[in-house]
């Protein structure tokens, strides 16, 4: 019979509880997806809002991203829950001094605004294929026009209004949603190394260039799968907004580690030897020096040497799975590092990894893959494509 | 909010009110969801009763506290037995309601050397994850100072578990206990995370969260925590504050008192006598 826990080991004093490990890899994958949620969103509020002309190419693309993300964005918390079936007891009956009885009602808050503002935007091309198909799609589209068919100029300009305030809404509540998310790490003063009060802010910063990141990636990887020309400004356009707010990230994590260090209060002795032993590879060398560090030097030498064409495209390309790669440590090292340092300050634990079973890599990997497998069949139901209206020369 | 309201009362008519509210909001998709889905029946559907349905006692002429004398302890460890044997907590090195540290400070070095009956080598000195005792593995060394610490759930005046907890779960009663709905909680473990004392773990049978109760189940028939009954040597106290001649008030009437992690904000309500400064 396979055991019903799995204990990690330990060095020097920690609590005899403590050895399992209450959070397991699905709850790095958590703030992870929540994290490309709000910076897809952002990319898309940079065009819609802001308007950012050089991201039009993809603006929709970033709506849908972040939709397909953000269905998926529970999915971890349940799979981790001990009853997933009382899930709904948060919602229903929620304790309000608790930061997670919160998630409910922003994730679902989150998820309507997002479903709606898709719809506004997708709402053309709905309605042409619907008049134009004949078959069970055309169908399909006719229902999820909601009998709304009009599209003329007058009704247009009202559907502009409606996603330029759909827009606006979703900047805070994104940024409101993530930022919760490193609240509900921030906020307990249980554990040191989570107990911050710059956890939202860089949890809200990791996010914006994780989406950023994933939607230059995505975006040039489906140029290269549809055989369409790249468009160098909106890819520039992107690196250009990751080489700042990556900056920005790096210098915040830096001044929190920083204040760590020197306010040096009980258990940093801990701290210290965790930092210089078991962090050396995952935080210094992988999420600092290779997720930081390189794409900001091949990006300022990029920018610097006024690269263009190909290499551009290659470089920021390169700078964006690597910024990826380093939000990804990030959440490892925040949600498995404040675990492996124990509550008494006088141990350190090791986070037993397991492949298969319910919070294993396995299951974890899983949620981490099956939004981009919805979105992919999501950019053939609405080609978000340039405004939806270069969908018949993509191939099916 | 009103303070003579009883908190189950409170507890109950907030989950009665957002149970209906709720029901309410989903109730389109719940027609659609009934037929595909068995639906949870929710706590505030099943009206949970306003205060515990135990005959006889009234938990607002109680204010139970709990004291540890480290002076008299002697690690014998009776008191993890018999709480493992009474609350059905798993026989393992794992899980604990209760647990006993053991500060060893050797000649010549500045910290305490700590471990508990869950270390390995304590383990492997009783032979079994279910029976515990504490190895001797300083005999061959000069011990300075050495002393045990029993160490529980401190029912925290302001329990950042209680807090967290996204259910309210877990809530603190009219008489002073923080204990967990095992039909309510989720098994999110945040509560887990939020204890700064270690006290909270996973049941993974229950596949919800468990800690101790002071032996609520006793407590409220007149008895002692199973942890208290054992203690050969009275080094666990346990009593009502509201009653002056109770063995807890005049544990802390008599003594110099301290709390453990007091800078959290928690205040405790297990109270220690003979502990160091590497206790914590």
């Amino acid at each position: 019979m396979d055991p019903l826990f799995a204990a990690g080991s330990f060095t020097g004093y920690v609590y005899p509880n403590e050895t399992v490990l209450p959070w397991s890899v699905l709850i790095v994958v958590y703030p992870y997806l929540t994290g490309l949620v709000a910076g897809a969103f952002t990319v898309s509020s940079l065009y819609q809002v802001f308007g950012l002309k050089q991201l039009r190419p993809v603006a929709h693309f970033a709506l849908l991203t972040s939709l397909c993300c953000m269905l998926f964005v529970p999915t971890p918390l349940l799979l981790h829950l001990g009853h997933p079936e009382r899930a709904f007891n948060a919602v229903f009956t929620p304790h309000w001094s608790s930061a997670m009885a919160m998630f409910g009602y922003f994730a679902g808050f989150y998820i309507l605004l997002l479903i709606v503002e898709s719809w506004f935007v997708f709402r053309p091309y709905m309605v042409q294929q619907a008049q134009r198909r004949k078959d069970l799609l055309g169908r399909i589209y006719h229902v999820m026009c909601l009998g709304s068919y009009d599209l003329s100029d007058k009704a247009m300009r009202y559907d502009r209004k409606c996603i330029f305030a759909l827009a606006v809404t979703g900047i805070p509540a994104a940024h409101g949603l993530h930022g919760y998310v490193g609240f509900i790490f921030g906020s307990l003063k249980s554990r040191e190394w989570w107990s911050s009060d710059l956890m939202p802010v860089i949890f809200l910063f990791s996010a914006i260039i994780s989406g950023t990141a994933l939607l230059i990636v995505l975006y040039v990887l489906s140029c290269k799968l549809r055989r369409a020309p790249i468009d160098i400004p909106c890819v520039k356009g992107m690196g250009y907004t990751l080489w700042g707010f990556v900056m920005f990230t790096l210098l915040l994590e830096g001044v929190e580690f920083g204040s760590l260090m020197y306010k040096a209060r009980e258990g940093i002795d801990m701290i210290v030897l965790f930092v210089t032993t078991r962090l050396v590879i995952p935080f210094f060398a992988l999420q600092f020096t290779v997720g930081a560090v390189t794409p900001i030097l091949i990006l300022s030498f990029m920018f610097w040497r006024g690269a263009a064409g190909r290499a551009l495209v290659a470089g920021i390309t390169l700078s964006a799975v690597l910024v990826l790669f380093n939000v990804i440590m990030m959440r490892y090292n925040v949600v498995i590092g404040g675990q492996e340092i124990a509550k008494t300050g006088k141990g350190l634990l090791t986070f037993p990894w397991e492949f298969f079973g319910r919070d294993g890599v396995l299951a974890a990997g899983s949620v981490l893959i099956a939004p981009f497998l919805l979105l992919l069949a999501m950019v053939r139901l609405l080609p978000p494509w340039a405004d939806g209206h270069e969908q018949d020369k993509a191939p099916a | 909010m009103d303070e003579k309201e009883p908190f189950g009362e409170r507890q109950a008519a907030r989950r009665s009110f957002l149970g209906r509210l709720g029901t309410a909001v989903a109730g389109g998709a719940a027609a659609v969801a009934a037929s595909v889905l068995p639906p949870e029946p929710t706590r505030a559907a099943a009206d949970a009763p306003a205060i515990p349905a135990i005959p006889g006692y009234d938990w607002s002429k109680h204010h139970w506290a709990f004291g540890v004398d480290a002076t008299k302890c002697i690690g014998c460890l009776r008191c993890v037995e018999a709480c493992k044997a009474e609350n059905e907590v798993g026989a393992d090195a794992h899980h604990f309601r209760t647990w006993v540290e053991r500060y060893v400070y050797l000649d010549g070095e500045d910290s305490a050397r700590v471990d508990s009956q869950a270390d390995p080598v304590n383990i492997e000195a009783s032979g079994s994850e279910g029976r515990y005792r504490f190895a001797n593995r300083y005999k061959d060394a000069k011990v300075d100072k050495a002393f045990f610490v029993p160490k529980l759930c401190n029912h925290c005046t302001h329990p950042a578990c209680v807090q967290v907890c996204p259910t309210g779960a877990t809530f603190k009663t009219d008489d002073g206990v923080v204990v967990i709905d095992h039909t309510y909680c989720i098994g999110c473990q945040y509560c887990v995370q939020a204890c700064p004392y270690g006290a909270r773990f996973f049941n993974p049978k229950l596949n919800v969260t468990d800690k101790c109760t002071w032996c609520y189940h006793r407590i409220t028939k007149g008895l002692l925590p199973a942890c208290v009954e054992v203690c050969p040597v009275g080094a666990r106290i346990f009593g009502d504050r509201k009653d002056k001649d109770s063995p807890i008030s005049k544990f802390i009437a008599n003594n110099r008192v301290a709390v453990l992690k007091p800078e959290t904000g928690n205040a405790p309500n297990v109270f220690y006598v003979g502990i160091d400064k590497e206790v914590s």
